[in-house]
């Protein structure tokens, strides 16, 4: 094995780190779908701090070590219109996430407070884990992974 | 260079590819949450509702993307190898994580329903490490899908 295959397996890995938590943000919307319990956000939100780990985890080693194997290997180019556009959509990827993760954070942290003083319902998280501003981030970061997903199997230009 | 060589291929295996990756991290994806969910369910102020997420989580979308990785990883290998006599040993570490990680899945599947139905927590734990010990095998196949060893 190559060091350029280590590297392909290891951005194959941050991948799948990224994707699988984007998975987990998704299973912590629908479970708590319009709930006003601060126990079952604050319950959820140890879920949210894993998936927040393997987000970093997978939005750093996709794009080190992509880049990496679009400089090393003479297949591809850094400047071919799939890799900018994966590139693209990256950004885009990282910036609605992060939208996300703002909304859901704050409503996590609101759970963990309220759920420390006793109380036991709470519109405000209701509405943050309902159809809020978060949840439409969300759903656009999804849209955009599985568009990078898709970039990155079909390579279109290649 | 095998997987770098490997990673251009002719397009009519690209969807069996999308539906065996896609299929792959949301099982990726579910187990971790449900493992997470299971092992930091008494840490909770509800644990008999992160054992049912848990649960849920498994026999909702775990189950049903194995299916899905399962099928993908048969759609590209027949494409791929359908003439070859002989598999590359990334096949074969491919092909015993996905069957016995799809034991492991189910009975994981098993125990957390058990578990969430009856409250009990040591159980809900077993269903954690069933799920976590397929999962690392999932990742050695990642690794193998993505490096290709010979």
């Amino acid at each position: 094995m190559s060091l350029d295959d280590w590297i392909l397996s290891l951005h194959v890995l941050s991948a799948f780190a990224l994707v699988a938590a984007e998975v987990a943000f998704t299973i912590m919307v629908v479970s708590l779908w319009r709930s006003d319990s601060p126990a079952r956000v604050a319950g959820m939100m140890r879920v949210a701090k894993v998936g927040a780990l393997m987000v970093m985890i997978g939005i750093s080693g996709t794009l080190i070590f992509g880049i990496w194997l679009a400089i090393s290997l003479d297949a591809y180019q850094l400047w071919d219109g799939w890799v900018i556009a994966a590139l693209i959509l990256w950004a885009l990827g990282g910036f609605l996430g992060q939208k996300s993760g703002e909304g859901y954070t704050a409503g996590g942290e609101l759970a963990e407070k309220l759920s420390a003083e006793g109380v036991t319902s709470s519109p405000e998280l209701a509405e943050t884990f309902g159809a809020s501003r978060a949840f439409w981030f969300h759903n656009a970061t999804l849209i955009v992974v599985l568009l990078i997903l898709i970039v990155m199997i079909w390579k279109p230009g290649a | 260079m095998t997987g770098v060589i490997a990673a251009i291929r002719p397009d009519e295996w690209n969807v069996p590819l999308l539906v065996h990756v896609l299929g792959a991290m949301i099982l990726v994806g579910a187990v971790m949450t449900a493992v997470v969910a299971q092992l930091s369910a008494d840490a909770t102020a509800v644990p008999a509702r992160m054992r049912s997420v848990a649960f849920r989580t498994l026999l909702f979308l775990g189950i049903p993307s194995w299916f899905a990785m399962a099928a993908g990883a048969q759609w590209i290998y027949d494409k791929e190898f359908g003439d070859v006599e002989e598999d590359p040993a990334w096949i074969g570490i491919g092909f015993i994580t996905r069957e016995l990680g799809g034991l492991l899945l189910l009975i994981a599947t098993i125990c957390a329903g058990i578990a969430s139905r009856k409250n009990k927590s040591g159980l809900a734990k077993a269903s954690a490490i069933l799920a976590a010990i397929a999962l690392i095998g999932w990742v050695v196949a990642i690794w193998a899908m993505g490096a290709k060893p010979d």
